[in-house]
This record gives C-alpha cells, structure tokens and sequence, in this order.
C-alpha cells in the first residue's frame, strides 16, 4: 500500500505529512525542554550568595563538544542538499561525518565529563564552622573584593570510605587549586582552563559539614539540573545518531532508487530534528559552563 | 519551515553565542586578566565571523541552487 504524502503536499496543510509530524513533535520538545531550562532559572534565582555551585565544568571540553554540534548540523544540511542534486556519493560522506560528530560527542560527554565529576568531592560547610575552614575558604578576601563567599571545599577525596563509614570522624581531601591558594586574586574567578587538584590535603571533619558527597545529581540542585539536562540532550543526539545509521543502510538506498525525493524528505526532518537538538546545546553551554 | 530556513535560524544563533563568549572572555580578561581568556575571546570573535561568512555563502549557495525560493 502507497503511504500518501510522502513527497507532495496536502492541499489542505500545505506541506507533505512528514513535516507536520515532526513541526508538532518539534513542539512539544520546546515545552519538555523549556519546562527543565525554566526550573534551573529558577533554581538559581533562589540560591542565596555562594550557594550554587560555580566554574566546576570543564569549558575547553564543552566549547569543543559545541564546535562539534555546529560542524554536525552543517553536516547533515549538506547531506540534504547532495541527496536534492542526487549525489548519493556524496550524502554518504556528510551523513557518515555527521554519525562521527554525534559519536564523538556522546563518547566526550559519557566517557570523559561525566565521570570526571563522579570522581569529583565537595563538603558544603556548616555557618558556624565557616570561619574553622578560612584557610581554604578565603571568605575574608572576598568580602574585602566584594565577591559572594564560598560554602564549599571541593577536591579528590583520598579517604573515600569515609562517606558510608560513621566511625571516621573526617573527610581528607586533595584539594583543588582554589581551596589550596584562596587568597590568590587569580582564584577570584572560575578557570577558563580546569586545573588539576593540588597535593594540599585538608581534613574537615563531619561536624562540621552540613552535606558532602561526590558530585553527583543529589550533590546539588545545580548537579541534578545539570545531569538532567544533559542527560536528557544526550539521549536525543543518540537517538538521532540511530536515525541517521538507518538512513545510511541498504533500505534507504532502495527508497533512493525508488524516489529520491522520498529519501530527501525524510533526511529533512531528521535533519530538523538534529538542528533542534543542537540548538537545545546552545542554550545549554553558556547557561551551564560559562554563567 | 524547511531545514534550510532553521539551518540559517541555527548558524544566526551559534554566532550569537560565539560573540557572546567572546564578549565573556573580554570580561573576565579584564577582571582576571589571564592570557588564556584573551586567546579565547580572539577565537570566539573569529569563529563568530567565520560563521557569519558561512551564513550568507549558505544562503546564496541555496538560494542559487534554488533549493530557496
């Protein structure tokens, strides 16, 4: 049985079904995504001075990931546009390209970020302990420079047992560069370039933490929204890596033969969704790593 | 809309955000003052024209094809 309006128009929308459908699913992935983007807004705009976590992510990583977006997204469009001038060579090739930017974005993102935080501690401080920890906090310096203070000491925990044990009493942790030096002006601002923990060990004992843990989801709103959302972009650039491998197999080629302008339809609406996916990135960059 | 008028919506977007971390790197190289932000504000700026250049090559390309009408 022939599926109508594949390639033409319906005279009544305008437009052939396909792109319909993903204009409507289009839709409802802005008010998906815009309901998670609003909640971190939110989220944020409550968080009192020094409560939310800030210049944790890696941002040279994170640019290089985005850089990867932007080149897949142009990618994909020229894929569309060999397919319209009916170079099935060449659609090959951008298509492959754009499977490899989504891959390596994927393998970044899984393989590299993510566990780079799971392995990643901080130990929110207690309001009366803060001035016991000022050695690594620096908040006198930063009320002089009229900064937010910080609550939290951050670095590689070396007793790691420590979070599931109660008969230890502290928490050793090799802290990272702004905890070492806290007084340093440099360390005033989030680095641009991440800097690797240092060999100072500070041991803070429980009492007076408030909540440690690694930096996980339940580690902060901040963390959870973080996750969530990446999470959330993550599964959409597989799924559309999954549509894209489909769209290079065998199958395809025989709607090519068969109608080329099928095919064309098709790797427009998968290339839609791909810039919508990409575009969701864009938003996310600054809004996590950068702001 | 057609994957060639959101494909323009997108690079209109990634320029902005290349202008707006080069607009960051400035800010914080003017608060901090480490050499890394400069390079960074530099590249931004140049990705940000290199994008701009793509866009309109893109839409003349499209527009010649006649794949815009």
């Amino acid at each position: 049985m022939e599926i109508p309006y594949t390639v033409s128009a319906r005279r009544d929308t305008g437009l052939w079904n396909a792109k319909v459908g993903i204009w409507l699913f289009l839709a409802s992935e802005v008010m998906l995504f815009g309901g998670l983007f609003s909640a971190y807004i939110f989220l944020r705009l409550d968080a009192g001075p020094g409560d939310w976590p800030h210049g944790l992510l890696n941002v040279p990583v994170g640019t290089m990931n985005t850089a990867i977006l932007i080149a897949s997204s142009v990618t994909v469009v020229l894929a569309w546009a060999a397919l319209k001038m009916r170079d099935l060579t060449k659609y090959r090739i951008y298509m492959a390209i754009t499977i490899l930017c989504g891959v390596v974005f994927l393998v970044v993102k899984l393989a590299y970020e993510w566990p780079q935080k799971f392995d990643h501690f901080g130990a929110f401080i207690k309001e009366d302990a803060l001035g016991k920890y000022e050695q690594y906090l620096g908040n006198k310096h930063l009320l002089e420079k009229g900064l937010p203070p910080r609550k939290e000491i951050t670095g590689h925990l070396h007793n790691k047992q420590a979070l599931t044990d109660a008969n230890i009493k502290e928490y050793e942790i090799a802290l990272d560069p702004v905890y070492a030096d806290p007084t340093n002006p440099v360390m005033d601002r989030p680095h641009f370039w991440p800097k690797p923990a240092t060999d100072k060990i500070a041991s803070i004992e429980k009492e007076d933490v408030q909540y440690a843990n690694m930096f996980l989801p339940k580690h902060s709103s901040y963390f959870a929204s973080y996750f969530t959302i990446t999470g959330l972009h993550g599964a959409h650039v597989l799924g559309g890596v999954l549509v894209f491998c489909y769209m290079m197999l065998p199958a395809s080629t025989r709607i090519y033969r068969h109608n080329p302008e099928h095919l064309a339809n098709r790797v427009e609406v998968a290339g839609l969704f791909w810039h919508f996916v990409d575009l969701v990135w864009i938003f996310v960059f600054p809004l996590f790593y950068l702001l | 809309m057609s994957i060639k008028g959101f494909h323009i919506v997108f690079i209109v977007f990634s320029t902005l955000l290349a202008l707006g971390i080069g607009c960051y790197c400035v800010w914080v190289d003017l608060t901090v003052g480490e050499p890394i932000y400069r390079t960074g504000a530099i590249a931004s700026f140049v990705s940000a024209v290199v994008l701009i250049v793509y866009g309109v090559l893109f839409y003349r390309k499209m527009k010649r094809l006649r794949l815009i009408t």
